[in-house]
């Protein structure tokens, strides 16, 4: 289990970086990854999230996705939102530099 | 300074194929992620939280012009624009594709550079004195003995799969600007008894979780026995080093659990077999065949007082403030060291852009023999500036904002990529680090408080040398949030001291004001003439403490 998972989580998506260029990407409900974490399948408990991670690993064989692992979210207004600083500057980019990594999209 | 022989070169383009074949392996699903993270890490990539990073290897920090444009071109072609220099005197790059390290490692061999041994479990990128052949007072030139020691481990087979990483640094001098006493093996250019060049070896020092100061063991070890005396400490480091416990697999932990005496023991007696094979003694034409590369460059026969430098000092106050900061002393009548900072209040400590780096390798060029280095308080250095020519330089220093006049001043930090990059890091320190600049970015101010030095790390890795802070920083993680915590009373020179741990740790929103009130105290206790690291060593960490939390 991937070190920054957090054992006593109950919602979490599941995140990994692609093998191509280091992208953070998140698995989605239909089975790919997105560069978005709006897009991700969100998962409930401890089997459902079990699940998601299972289904999400076969990426790592197939050449597309590095090291996937859970991470807890919270859902708010249908957003999905990290709970750890770490996981919040991934989906984003480094907070001293607004103009790199993915929050560069929307400058 | 150095250049590739045949063997050099024949070396990296070899391995710039293989990793190319690797790579295509990896992408076309022949290996597995575990079977190619050591082999990526051989060629200093590593997996960050947004991005691959690669490592590329600066020996001694030592870099031509034209080195130096390349990086810069590296990091438009291939990269975003920008490059972080590191305390391992390298360059980082933060966002590689994987696809394009190949061809990144193809044009850094175009130029005599690679990421070899940048990572992995091996001996890793040597560092010395960014004013090595430029100090007065200098025993030898510490290159010399670097790039010797660069050569001998360099794929060295018995040392390629050690218990842990192992970090060399060399000065040259009893003023250690390289931070000797806190490497794997630290070593001092010493006089030996025929007045030629010998060495005293320190063993064992180190930061991360476990801080320690080096123990020296071998005392003016002459020249012939070096790499014989190197050899023997990584043989007893090989055999006894501890491989079933990660954090305590460093030659510093095997040194503690040993005693000093012991391992001096032990080095001793594995010497007086590697010295009776007599494979590794160092011939004396190869000595001098590496002194002929750092020969001291063709000084003009100047005054040592430029009138004008004097008369740009006193027209322009900005100038001066720079030169009062950022220049040093050369042992060249007429000629100086000059400092370039990376640390520009509201910028990233280590971090320069395509568009400086190229200015940094013209200015190189026109005035300082075209050589830089890299230093491991993550800034550049003019090693042999004309006095005549500060002036000039520092104009094209100023066009590019890189005049930035802070040198070992409270806004000059090392500092760790921390949360904003790393994938090991449990705190942000690039944002502290800002705080903290802006707070004390007066410069009269700095000035008045004179030399400080702040290191701050994002993890207990240490990457940001909290541990030898005059004040060091220290990020953690407390249940998602980011905490501080503040040490004092470190330094990694030759009075090297570890930082003593005040007390509860700080948030993000506190550390700024905790470090104005450590600051205060020290100005109000200190004595005439008297930095914070002499008034702390006078006076302990209380009075410190007693500010500090009875204000917060």
């Amino acid at each position: 289990m991937a070190q920054h998972t957090n054992t006593r989580a109950t919602t979490q998506a599941v995140t990994a970086n692609r093998l191509l260029d280091g992208e953070v990407v998140y698995f989605t409900a239909d089975g790919t990854w997105s560069d978005w974490l709006k897009d991700a399948d969100v998962a409930d408990g401890k089997e459902a999230c079990a699940a998601l991670l299972a289904k999400a690993e076969p990426s790592v064989a197939a050449q597309q996705v590095v090291e996937p692992y859970l991470f807890e979210v919270a859902v708010e207004d249908s957003a999905i939102v990290p709970a750890s600083v770490r996981e919040k500057i991934r989906m984003a980019g480094p907070t001293i530099r607004l103009d790199l990594g993915k929050q560069a999209a929307s400058i | 300074m150095y250049r590739y022989d045949e063997f050099d070169h024949t070396l990296v383009k070899e391995r710039v194929t293989q990793f190319r074949g690797q790579v295509e392996r990896r992408l076309a699903g022949d290996i597995t992620e575990d079977q190619f993270k050591p082999l990526r890490l051989m060629n200093g990539v590593y997996l960050q939280l947004h991005a691959y990073m690669l490592r590329v290897a600066v020996p001694y920090g030592t870099l031509s012009g034209k080195q130096m444009h390349m990086l810069a071109d590296i990091a438009t072609k291939y990269d975003k624009g920008y490059g972080h220099f590191t305390t391992r005197q390298n360059i980082q790059y933060n966002w590689p594709a994987l696809s394009d390290i190949p061809a990144i490692l193809d044009d850094l061999a175009s130029v005599e550079m690679h990421a070899i041994q940048t990572s992995g479990n091996c001996i890793r990128n040597v560092t010395s004195d960014q004013y090595a052949g430029a100090a007065a007072g200098e025993v030898d030139d510490p290159r010399i003995w670097s790039e010797i020691i660069r050569q001998w481990s360099t794929f060295h087979p018995e040392f390629t799969f050690l218990p842990r990483k192992f970090k060399f640094a060399v000065c040259g001098m009893n003023e250690d600007r390289a931070a000797i006493r806190f490497h794997d093996i630290g070593i001092e250019v010493v006089k030996g008894k025929d007045g030629a060049p010998a060495f005293d070896i320190y063993v064992g020092g180190g930061q991360g979780r476990t801080p320690m100061i080096g123990h020296l063991i071998g005392e003016a070890v002459p020249a012939v026995d070096l790499i014989a005396y190197l050899e023997s400490i990584m043989r007893v480091y090989n055999m006894n080093g501890r491989r079933d416990n990660l954090y305590k697999a460093r030659i510093k932990i095997l040194v503690h659990a040993l005693g000093a005496e012991e391992m001096k023991r032990q080095v001793e007696e594995e010497f007086v077999h590697v010295k009776e094979k007599g494979v590794v003694n160092l011939p004396e034409e190869e000595i001098a065949r590496i002194r002929a590369y750092f020969a001291p460059p063709a000084y003009e026969a100047l005054p040592d007082e430029s009138s004008a430098l004097n008369e740009a000092m006193a027209d322009n106050k900005k100038f001066a403030d720079w030169v009062k900061t950022n220049v040093a002393e050369h042992k060249a009548d007429g000629y100086a060291i000059a400092n370039i900072s990376l640390k520009p209040v509201g910028g990233v400590a280590g971090d320069a852009s395509d568009d400086q780096m190229h200015v940094m390798a013209d200015l190189a060029t026109q005035y300082s023999f075209d050589e830089l280095r890299v230093t491991h308080e993550q800034n550049i250095v003019l090693a042999h500036v004309k006095k005549d020519d500060l002036f000039a330089l520092w104009q094209g220093l100023e066009k590019a904002a890189l005049g930035t006049p802070n040198l070992a001043l409270i806004t000059d930090h090392i500092v760790c990529p921390g949360l904003d990059y790393c994938a090991l890091a449990n705190a942000r320190s690039i944002p502290i680090s800002q705080e903290i600049a802006e707070r004390f970015n007066d410069l009269d101010r700095q000035h008045n408080i004179g030399e400080l030095k702040v290191k701050i790390s994002g993890c207990i890795n240490a990457c940001g040398h909290h541990h030898v802070g005059h004040i060091g920083i220290l990020g953690v993680d407390k249940k998602g949030t980011e905490f501080y915590q503040i040490s004092l009373g470190g330094s990694a020179d030759e009075n090297a001291s570890v930082g003593d741990i005040l007390g509860p740790a700080f948030t993000e929103d506190e550390i700024a004001d905790a470090i104005e009130t450590i600051v205060e105290t020290y100005i109000k206790i200190r004595q005439e003439g008297e930095r914070f690291i002499e008034t702390y060593r006078r006076v302990g960490k209380e009075p410190f403490k007693e500010t500090l939390y009875a204000t917060h």
